[in-house]
């Protein structure tokens, strides 16, 4: 019934090869608004970089992008941002050594009428929508590299919800985290997903994955091994893809998927 | 629920500090680092006044000391912003030397005779002054753009740098020494002439004390406006007396030193005022290029931490990928970075070519070493990401110092070579100390 609506993001047989090494191979992936799409595979697999091209770090060397249904033309980071595409990377890229406030706008500070930086402005505005997310924060005054995991982790997430993204992209969020900070995290995605945000969560655990998701698709050696929705297949199932690339009856088979097996 | 358990935030953190000493530094929001370094320079003066017989600390070395700083203390600003993205600049003394010979030959070949301005136009030390900012941004905008574009390593390019613009300085001329410069270009260098007198210096003070209590009284506007912690009021005025007591202390010396007898009785001969029996006073007051400096110093810190161009090198320093990810364009900025460098030389070499009264081949050789130098003393991280202008400029202050005084104190110069090489080591050294205590 899902499929009925127009996806959000829809990529076509997207293929980028690195010094002839085939990272991504003709894999096709998509998403809709208010849904959680889980991204699972091994270390290697290909889904840090196909979702890469999504966000504009790599440019992909074949393949299409479409967003809300219309042909999309990504080069660099500010053409994703600028189709409301925010992306939060595995290893935390935020600037250590300038603030919370700073990490938040960089790129997009609020200036004042003569065009400098209105730093109260932002740090106030910082301090609304990290209070919102994890109440507990108070040093907005200190560089980011002071701050625990969790905390370095909550201005990543909190600088791409400001921008009142449309698609996020979230590769490993949990990975440096606390068991309670995840849970945090995990409450953060079911708030997004209610606004009508949809979300890449991209990860090689199952396990941090799997609840949260609506869907997962399994890509392996680059290729997509095949989709199913959450509900219809087992961890078990899932797992049996991620590892051997073996399609249950449940999901729908890709390009990648091993045929008359074991 | 979680309202309830937060601790207000709009307290000022000092009212949680129970030594008084730290209050103060708390309530006051000092850079201690900063401080720490005023408090080196304080000893290196101190020390340099008993060692030298109480030569050191006299009007008249520090008003000269003030004025050897200017070009350093120019340049320094800029190599502050390349430290901080981790590149270098090896080639800005090069670069010093190319623009002041370009400058040179401007006003005393190119606009009085080809173009027919004749020697002593007013105009002269304006298109001077501009055809070396042109020249010095253009240097920068070829090296940055390399450097960004085609990455080639700013270590490597500036390196070829140094050779080219030294060969190039040399081959404007074939060698000839430029001079004598124009007599308003002469200004810049400093001199009798080229320092404002105690009037304007007094003038000076008072626009930089009201610029101070203007600057605290709307930060605390500004913090009050978002219910930020305010600092208490005792520590704003602690801010102020401090502040304004420098400013003050400063044209005070400044004002201290007279000019020599003779140019002065020269002076008084010439505007028919009478000379005293006890001679006649004439302040020096700040000298120009001194003042420049200053300028350069406040505009740069304006641009390293009120626009975004400030914003995006401190990022990049911090983390270049987060800063490429976040939609920054890094290529330009550095590129951007490097133009400014280029023209903060052009800068110097004006004060320096000016301070000279010629160009020369050699002039700015080695100065590339005392402007890293100044930048790391001045706590810049050469790992990038850290560093101020405020600070840079303390670290030029602290090398002219060691130079001066060991001059002062008639030691040997290869000794002068062996303590400054020695003093950049055991500053880096102690910063490192710091910084790992911190954290």
């Amino acid at each position: 019934m899902l499929d009925t609506r127009t996806p959000l993001v829809e990529m076509n047989d997207i293929s980028i090869a690195f010094g002839g090494i085939r990272a991504v191979d003709r894999a096709s992936i998509d998403l809709f608004p208010g849904e959680v799409v889980g991204l699972l595979g091994h270390n290697g697999a290909g889904k840090s970089t196909l979702i890469k091209i999504l966000s504009g770090a790599y440019k992909r060397d074949a393949g299409s992008i479409r967003i809300n249904g219309e042909d999309a033309t990504i080069n660099n980071p500010r053409d994703a941002k600028a189709y409301g595409i925010e992306t939060i990377y595995q290893q935390l890229a935020v600037a250590d050594n300038v603030d919370a406030a700073a990490n938040l706008f960089l790129g997009r500070e609020i200036t004042t009428a003569i065009g400098t930086l209105d730093d109260a402005a932002m740090e106030s505005k910082a301090r609304e929508v990290m209070g919102r997310l994890n109440p507990n924060f108070r040093r907005f005054k200190e560089p980011v590299k002071a701050l625990s995991g969790g905390q370095r982790q909550s201005v990543a997430i909190a600088r791409a919800i400001l921008f009142n993204a449309r698609i996020l992209i979230m590769d490993e969020p949990t990975a440096a985290l606390g068991p309670q900070e995840t849970a945090q995290v995990g409450e953060l995605i079911k708030q997004l997903k209610s606004d009508g945000i949809g979300i890449f969560l991209i990860s090689h655990d199952i396990h941090d994955v799997f609840d949260l998701a609506d869907r997962v698709v399994v890509m392996k050696n680059g290729q997509v091994v095949g989709s199913a929705r959450t509900e219809d297949v087992t961890k078990d199932e899932v797992l049996g893809m991620i590892i051997l690339g073996k399609v249950p009856p449940g999901a729908t088979p890709g390009p990648g998927a091993q045929t008359g097996l074991v | 629920m979680a309202d309830q358990h937060a601790i207000p935030t709009n307290i000022h953190p000092s009212r949680f500090a129970q030594n008084p000493l730290q209050r103060f530094l708390m309530a006051t929001e000092l850079d201690t680092r900063l401080l720490g370094m005023i408090g080196a320079l304080a000893i290196i003066w101190i020390g340099f006044n008993i060692f030298s017989g109480g030569l050191f600390l006299t009007p008249r070395n520090l008003w000269n000391l003030s004025v050897q700083t200017a070009s350093v203390a120019v340049m320094v600003t800029g190599m502050v912003l390349v430290i901080v993205t981790r590149n270098i600049d090896l080639s800005v003394g090069s670069i010093l030397g190319v623009v002041g010979m370009v400058m040179g030959v401007m006003q005393t070949d190119i606009l009085p005779s080809q173009l027919g301005l004749g020697l002593g136009h007013p105009m002269i030390w304006v298109l001077s002054l501009a055809a070396g900012l042109v020249v010095g941004v253009g240097i920068g905008a070829l090296q940055g753009t390399i450097i960004a574009y085609l990455r080639v390593p700013a270590f490597i390019v500036t390196l070829g740098g140094y050779l080219v613009w030294r060969g190039a300085a040399w081959w404007v001329t074939m060698g000839r020494t430029v001079a004598p410069m124009d007599p308003t270009f002469q200004l810049m260098g400093g001199g009798p002439a080229g320092s404002v007198g105690s009037l304007w210096s007094w003038i000076v003070a008072v626009i930089a004390c009201a610029a101070i209590l203007i600057g605290l009284y709307w930060g605390r506007r500004q913090r009050r406006r978002f219910n930020f912690p305010l600092r208490p009021i005792w520590a704003e005025i602690a801010l102020a007396i401090i502040g304004c007591g420098l400013v003050i202390g400063a044209v005070l010396v400044a004002n201290a030193y007279p000019w020599p007898v003779r140019i002065a009785a020269r002076y008084a001969e010439a505007n028919g005022i009478p000379v005293p029996e006890s001679g006649l006073f004439i302040s020096h007051g700040i000298a120009i290029p001194v003042l420049i400096a200053l300028g350069v110093g406040v505009v740069m810190t304006f641009i390293a931490t009120r626009t975004r161009f400030g914003r995006y090198v401190f990022a990049m320093g911090g983390n270049p990928e987060a800063a490429e990810l976040a939609g920054i364009n890094t290529r330009w900025v550095t590129v951007k970075i490097f133009m400014l460098m280029g023209a903060l030389c052009a800068i110097a070499a004006a004060i320096s070519s000016a301070r000279l009264n010629a160009a020369t081949n050699a002039l700015g050789t080695l100065d590339e070493l005392y402007v890293i130098a100044a930048a790391v003393i001045g706590g810049t991280s050469l790992a990038g990401g850290v560093g101020t202008i405020a600070g840079a400029l303390l670290g030029a202050l602290v090398m002219q110092s060691l130079q001066s005084g060991m001059v002062l104190m008639g030691l040997d110069s290869p000794l002068q070579s062996i303590v400054v090489g020695a003093v950049l080591v055991f500053a880096v050294w102690l910063d490192t100390l710091y910084r790992r205590n911190k954290h």
